[in-house]
């Protein structure tokens, strides 16, 4: 580490109450929007159901500190499926998720196409989510790419499991954002549940941290603690400013928890043994005196009605057709090199 | 008179100068090398990536994400099946996304044998691109043809193939086939545009004037006209079935020849037009026989023209070996040569109801 420049340390001055409340806010609505698409699942308006219940306090402060926006000038997203906290945060509309989940013509990510979870918005630069958990490591580094030599902050952020890791694409990753001819301003995430399916990491992998592997390429790494919101804000923050201004690659291991198992082929039930974010959260801002259990109690039953009348909605919106399967196998129109110009 | 690296260099210019192209990369594509076939020297955009085939075509989707035009190279279509969901991303982006993003790059590759490269420089790709959907995919037999068709490539909005029969890449083009603009002379074009042997720091090239020249995607062409057979091939085998064609004209067989040049979308009215006057049709290709692009359009055949086929619909492949084997017996012996693709015409042009 001795010859690599130092990393400040997250701003140590707390957060503001605003901006914590406005995080609890999307921690709470992430959490009662899976518990419905999970809802939706059991009551068959779905065929699958996967996504993030646990990575809350590390998701939501993400999308609150990304530059969204279209063309290399903002970030690129290249997601894993576990990332509804931070479409949230981003602005996405829940009732969207509810829409892919029952993949109706209305969802907006993908038209009934693809699993909920896997969204796409080329608005803000997010890529389409695949199912595969290692893909979006190697396609990363091109986005990366274009925005160091358009210069500008505009910085290209991919997401992963720790299982996700054990894949080759992931070392391409680690390759491909450090090569000394061209360094990318890449903030390379791993969100370590500790588990792949039902397979436990610490089985699997020998390496103590997976952050550790960055160290190796030269990339400023750390492991933080994705549990904590506050911690995640800051951290987030200390990575991508450091990419944005010295347009060079950081990879941030968020260590947290996995509530409701793999998806819903594992049944898609709440665990008891992970540590919840969310609870946790809120006890810290009900002793700081920054929200009352009855305002948070307030809050959950208004998002759970919310949620519930868009699912009543939802529930009548028409299926994609048969004839459409031919639709968009291939594009007239070059769009991202028409946003790319702009 | 350019051979087909050549051409496929000047596209490369062409592309850079004038369509947009930001990178040109892969294995060994920049400079010292320019190429393990020299595809890529003297270009500006070309830059060398890691030995890492994932990574390039990862990459190569981002870089297309982003809105920058490229052409990424598999240095031998040998090392792209390690590639081939993440070829699938780049087939799918435009389809998954139901119309969000699409992805304009352009995956170049060496394929096929004829270079005595052995079990792994000598693959065939034709068969596992077109199980790619959302691909466009462009093979030519010819200089003019690779130069028109990589161009085509580069400027759709969607993700191609242009696949390089690499038996071909030094062959030049036949008299009339040139491309406008470049010099007559083999030697005065390699002085303008080869890069020197040693060391070549200081080497500039000196582009020809040559224009822009777009092979249509879904065009084939008929390269022999005749009256008792259809042979449909591209690639490595389409000057093969073109010059059984003219020797068998001797024996009074009358053969008439389609270069596909485009896998897909292929010019099915083209072929059929053919099949339906002549009632005999071969397709020619070097790939593995089963499930082969071949009998996708054997199927067609059979389907569409059934009534007025005066012979059943015949193939001519590769043999189904997990590889091509290194002695000349060996190749020679696997993949179709002259007097197979001969005597096939041969034989099918005299087979009567």
């Amino acid at each position: 580490m001795s010859n690599l420049r130092r990393v400040p340390d997250a701003a140590e001055e707390g957060l503001s109450p605003e901006l914590l409340v406005k995080i609890h806010g999307l921690m709470m609505k992430s959490r009662v929007l899976e518990e419905r698409l999970i809802q939706m699942y059991k009551q068959g308006d779905g065929y699958f159901w996967i996504g993030g219940p646990g990575e809350e306090a590390f998701n939501v402060p993400l999308g609150l500190l990304i530059q969204k926006g279209k063309g290399p000038q903002y970030d690129y997203c290249h997601f894993h499926y576990r990332n509804s906290g931070t479409l949230l945060a981003m602005g996405a509309e829940a009732i969207d998720a509810m829409r892919q989940m029952r993949n109706t013509a209305t969802d907006p990510y993908s038209g009934g196409r693809n699993f909920v979870g896997h969204y796409s918005k080329r608005e803000w630069n997010v890529a389409p989510v695949s199912s595969p958990i290692e893909v979006q490591y190697s396609i990363a580094p091109g986005t990366a790419m274009a925005q160091k030599r358009a210069g500008g902050t505009g910085i290209t952020i991919v997401t992963g499991g720790d299982a996700g890791t054990a894949e080759g694409d992931f070392a391409t990753c680690l390759v491909w954002a450090s090569r000394p001819v061209n360094p990318l301003p890449m903030l390379i995430i791993v969100t370590n549940n500790k588990w792949g399916i039902s397979t436990d990491y610490a089985a699997q992998h020998g390496e103590k941290r997976i952050s550790d592997r960055g160290r190796a390429f030269g990339i400023e790494s750390k492991t933080i603690d994705g549990n904590d919101p506050e911690v995640s804000y800051r951290e987030i923050e200390a990575a991508m400013n450091y990419v944005r201004t010295e347009r060079k690659p950081f990879l941030l291991e968020a260590l947290l928890s996995r509530l409701n198992g793999h998806s819903s082929a594992s049944g898609a039930n709440r665990v008891n043994d992970e540590a919840d974010c969310l609870v946790g959260f809120e006890k810290r801002l009900e002793e700081r005196g920054l929200l009352t259990r009855q305002q948070m109690d307030e809050m959950r039953a208004s998002y759970t009605a919310e949620l519930l009348a868009a699912h009543k909605i939802v529930k009548e919106e028409p299926m994609p057709t048969a004839e459409s399967i031919y639709e968009h196998v291939f594009s007239e129109r070059d769009l991202v090199r028409e946003d790319a110009a702009k | 008179m350019s051979n087909m690296v050549q051409a496929i260099r000047m596209a490369l210019h062409v592309a850079e100068e004038r369509h947009g192209v930001t990178d040109v990369f892969g294995e060994d594509v920049g400079a010292p090398l320019g190429g393990a076939f020299t595809a890529t020297q003297g270009l500006k955009t070309a830059w060398n990536s890691p030995l890492d085939e994932r990574g390039v075509v990862g990459a190569s989707i981002g870089l297309a994400l982003a809105g920058c035009r490229n052409v990424a190279e598999i240095q031998f279509c040998d090392y792209a099946f390690n590639t081939i969901d993440l070829l699938k991303q780049a087939g799918m982006q435009h389809w998954a996304s139901n119309g969000d993003w699409n992805c304009p790059m352009t995956i170049m590759t060496p394929v096929g044998s004829g270079i005595r490269g052995s079990i792994y420089h000598s693959h065939s790709f034709d068969a596992t691109a077109t199980h790619i959907p959302g691909f466009k995919i462009m093979m030519p037999s010819n200089p003019r043809d690779a130069y028109g068709m990589l161009l085509s490539c580069i400027v759709d909005p969607n993700p191609c193939f242009f696949l390089v029969p690499k038996a071909l890449m030094r062959v030049r083009a036949e008299k009339g086939q040139e491309i406008p603009g470049e010099p007559g002379d083999d030697r005065a074009l390699s002085k303008m545009i080869d890069a020197p042997l040693g060391d070549r720091t200081s080497w500039k090239p000196q582009w020809p004037d040559t224009p822009d020249e777009f092979v249509p995607f879904g065009e084939a062409r008929v390269v022999r006209e005749g009256k008792d057979v259809t042979v449909v091939s591209y690639g490595r085998t389409l000057p093969l079935c073109a010059k059984a064609a003219d020797d068998l004209a001797g024996e009074g067989v009358s053969a008439e020849v389609i270069d596909l040049r485009c896998l897909y979308p292929y010019d099915w009215p083209r072929v059929s037009e053919s099949v339906k006057k002549t009632g005999r049709v071969l397709f020619v290709n070097e790939d593995t026989e089963i499930t082969n692009f071949g009998e996708h359009l054997m199927r067609r055949a059979t389907d569409d023209l059934f009534y007025q086929l005066l012979a059943p619909p015949k193939l001519l492949a590769g043999a189904f070996l997990p590889g091509i084997g290194l002695a000349d017996a060996l190749e020679m012996a696997s993949v179709p040569q002259l007097p197979q693709i001969t005597e096939s015409i041969r034989s099918l042009a005299r087979m009567e109801p």
